[in-house]
């Protein structure tokens, strides 16, 4: 939620009109939490529709591939390879294929990039900085409607002082990740 | 410098609510609703204002009214059930009407996403004969708040905001500098003889005035800026939107091409007339697009035929719309399609199907101390036939695998209650009934007085874990903190269990379970209603620092660990157990464990 208010305020710094959408309540309980955000002009509702987003940015492997309805032919795919195995799949009630599903994107994703998330955050050294990791990542593709320090700026403001430090360095290494990729 | 801020739809509200001068605020949580109270509280003290988490829904409510009966302008807040609890003193206070502005957010949640039912606000203020506004946007719903006031005042009757779930958890960027400014008037004097006690005789005689507000706020809404038709000349089909149905159908119609008159409608009930009348003129097939109830199209069909209007009117009488769940776009997109065209335009863009994709309902947390409260009281029951009735909060997903330890869930502080009709069905088998702190605070202690007056054998589990945890962990009045953020009187669990006549009362750690075991226990052969308190702190509010490990050479891979207990910081490597970096080191598993292969160890750490 963090990550797409700070892409929202990018935006509207720079004049555009944005909208996010959150999922809150029951589903935050072990279940799958997605976020929208839209930025331009003449908006509508905050939730995209099939095949209108321009980036999927995912941080479960599974949901990455349950949420690419929402992504335009041509969009780009941030996708961490990470996995979070739900109860269900080892009380044997559903599978979780991992394999398949990295196939599945490799297939029908045209411009896809995987990150090995859980050695980034590692690296960032706070658990909880996935989501600056991967914003981190975005901020060095071409056409984002803000720069990478336009974005950073923006994401420091829903950051308390002493954590600070540990998300420049989560945002850097997903720059460099992706800029060595 | 622009005045543009990034809120949330539910932060707007309370933007909105103080800006208009709100001074008493007052809510019980629930999802889509929470965030509402929770930014009023924290914007009180700047604003001078007063907040408050009351203990349900229509004690918010009853404290606003008296606000309002004083002259202040007065808010209560709270999700479609929560409306259902304060529908006793809405439904009077209609009649009675109000003094300061009453604002009512009502969130509703089609889908519904974290609810027990879709139920439609809108219908709800239609029967209460209240005004009520719903907006499409964050940016709308901060600007009807402003005007929810004045209207209330104007019309001298609560007025309810309903955004649903799309509109509270949207962000937007909001023109704050748009903010209805509040009267001059800001009084707090409560007038005695202002007929205020509610008799049959002036009942009757406030009816007719009640009635004749319909009309005055339907006339209002003809103008409503909430309001607005566009005309396409050269169109014979016109659409009405309204809410959140709005969205879709705009960017429905630009993705399409389609070109229609467009009616939005801000303020669905009382339905103004004039722009529906003036859209008959230009449109020979009207569609009406809303999530939930015909609310709406109801009252464009009545407009229609008493104007005799030879106008098609599509919607959800015809089924082109659904009566049930959310709308969004893509759907939306095929309803008007079928509307413009007489069938859905064909998708040639077919997803390709992808593999199976794990199910992931929600759970309880990991180190979750409700999981530990209903093993054992599954292990307290094994060989009893007893059933489990619970309650609505977090604790209500003990009835998912592997626990499935509930029975029955119906409604707030229904468990006590079902488990006492239960009883009288079956009053030789155990009924167990579970709820939390919160719930119990909320509706729970009248049931269990019930209980205790007309002895129902049944053992009452609270869940005390300190919070409201599903809601976001607002405090109660067993936790000594109010919304404002001061400290206050801690109502002590126990000894109010013990005044409402219980004499088997055991509070208990659920982390430890051959303690807890034994009350549990002890609590189901007790003859007569008993209680037993599970005290943890949420582990969402806990300090964390441990981890649990399973040693390999001890493990016998009974696999009880997973297939009894179910925690999320459980999973299998290989085919054996193992212990996940989400644990949290409540050390529960270590004492399931058979053969003792689970330690604790202090948790790893990041580098630095």
């Amino acid at each position: 939620m963090m990550a797409s208010r700070a892409l929202a305020l990018a935006a509207m710094e720079n004049g555009l009109s944005v909208r996010t959408s959150e999922v809150i309540g029951m589903a935050q309980r072990e279940g799958a939490v997605t976020s929208h955000v839209r930025m331009g002009h003449d908006l509508s509702g905050a939730i995209i529709p099939d095949r209108e987003a321009d980036f999927l940015l995912g941080l479960e492997l599974s949901e990455t591939v349950r949420a690419l309805p929402k992504l335009k032919p041509e969009g780009s795919v941030i996708a961490a390879t990470s996995t979070i195995i739900p109860v269900s799949v080892h009380l044997g009630l559903a599978e979780y294929n991992q394999e398949a599903l990295m196939d599945y994107l490799k297939k029908y994703t045209g411009k896809l990039s995987f990150l090995a998330l859980d050695d980034l955050v590692r690296r960032a050294g706070h658990p909880k900085t996935g989501n600056v990791v991967m914003l981190g990542a975005l901020a060095t593709f071409p056409g984002l409607p803000f720069s990478r320090e336009q974005l950073l700026t923006s994401l420091l403001k829903y950051v308390p002082e002493k954590l600070k430090a540990i998300n420049i360095r989560a945002f850097e290494i997903g720059c460099k990740t992706m800029e060595g990729a | 410098m622009s005045a543009r801020k990034l809120l949330m739809g539910n932060e707007a509200i309370a933007y909105g609510a103080a800006e208009a001068g709100v001074k008493v605020a007052c809510a019980y949580p629930g999802t889509p609703s929470s965030e509402v109270l929770e930014t009023l509280a924290a914007l009180s003290g700047a604003k001078g204002f007063y907040a408050e988490w009351s203990v349900n829904e229509k004690v918010a409510l009853e404290t606003a009214i008296g606000a309002s009966y004083a002259g202040l302008r007065a808010l209560a807040a709270m999700k479609q059930v929560g409306l259902n609890v304060a529908a006793d003193p809405l439904m009077s206070l209609a009649y009675i009407g109000v003094d300061g502005g009453l604002v009512l957010v009502v969130a509703d949640d089609p889908g519904p996403h974290s609810s027990q039912t879709e139920q439609d606000t809108r219908k709800f203020a239609r029967f209460a004969k209240l005004p009520v506004l719903d907006p499409a946007t964050p940016e709308e719903a901060f600007e009807m708040t402003g005007y929810a006031f004045e209207l209330s005042e104007s019309l001298g009757l609560p007025v309810i905001l309903r955004p649903t779930t799309r509109t509270c958890h949207a962000c937007q960027d909001i023109d704050l500098s748009r903010a209805v400014r509040p009267p001059h008037r800001q009084h707090s004097h409560f007038e005695k003889g202002s007929d205020k006690v509610i008799f049959p005789s002036l009942s009757a005689r406030r009816h007719p005035w009640l009635n004749e507000r319909q009309e005055i706020a339907g006339e209002k809404f003809e103008d409503s800026v909430f309001n607005n038709l566009i005309i396409a000349h050269n169109s014979k089909l016109g659409i009405i939107a309204c809410g959140t149905g709005y969205n879709y159908v705009r960017e429905a119609l630009q993705l399409t091409g389609i070109n229609a008159s467009v009616l939005k409608i801000g303020t669905p009930y009382p339905l103004p007339g004039k722009p529906v009348l003036e859209l008959f003129n230009h449109a020979e097939r009207i569609l009406v697009v809303e999530e939930q109830e015909p609310v709406v199209e109801e009252q464009v069909i009545s407009l229609a035929w008493r104007n005799k209007s030879s106008a098609v009117i599509c919607g959800k009488h015809d089924r082109l719309v659904p009566r049930e769940g959310e709308l969004n776009v893509d759907q939306v997109k095929s309803i008007i399609s079928k509307f413009s065209f007489g069938e859905a335009v064909a998708d040639n863009n077919k997803a390709t199907q992808p593999p199976v994709l794990p199910l992931r309902t929600p759970v309880l947390c990991a180190g979750c101390p409700h999981r530990a409260s209903f093993y054992i009281f599954k292990k307290a029951a094994r060989g009893t036939d007893a059933v489990f009735s619970g309650d609505i909060g977090c604790y209500t997903l003990g009835a998912m695998p592997p626990l499935n330890a509930m029975d029955a869930c119906l409604c707030m502080g229904a468990s006590i209650t079902i488990a006492s009709g239960l009883y009288r069905a079956e009053p030789h088998r155990r009924q167990v009934a579970f709820l939390g702190d919160s719930t119990f605070f909320h509706t729970g202690v009248p049931g269990l007085i019930n209980a205790v007056y007309n002895q129902a054998d049944i053992t009452l589990v609270i869940l005390d874990n300190s919070t409201t945890a599903m809601t976001g962990y607002q405090p109660h009045p067993g936790t000594g903190r109010t919304a404002m953020g001061t400290s206050a009187k801690k109502i002590e669990l126990a000894g109010l269990i013990k005044a409402c006549g219980v004499e088997m009362v055991r509070e208990v750690d659920p982390y430890d379970l051959q303690e807890a075991g034994k009350a549990a226990s002890e609590a189901m052969n007790y003859p007569g209603p008993a209680v037993v308190i599970m005290k943890r702190i949420c582990v969402n509010l806990a300090k964390k620092g441990l981890s649990s490990q399973i040693n390999p050479e001890k493990c016998v891979d009974c696999g009880s660990c997973i297939e009894e207990f179910g925690c999320p910081a459980i999973g299998r490597k290989n085919g054996r157990p193992e212990i996940l970096k989400n644990c949290t080191g409540c050390g529960v598993c270590a004492q399931i464990c058979p053969a003792g292969a689970i330690e604790e160890v202090v948790k790893e750490d990041y580098e630095s």
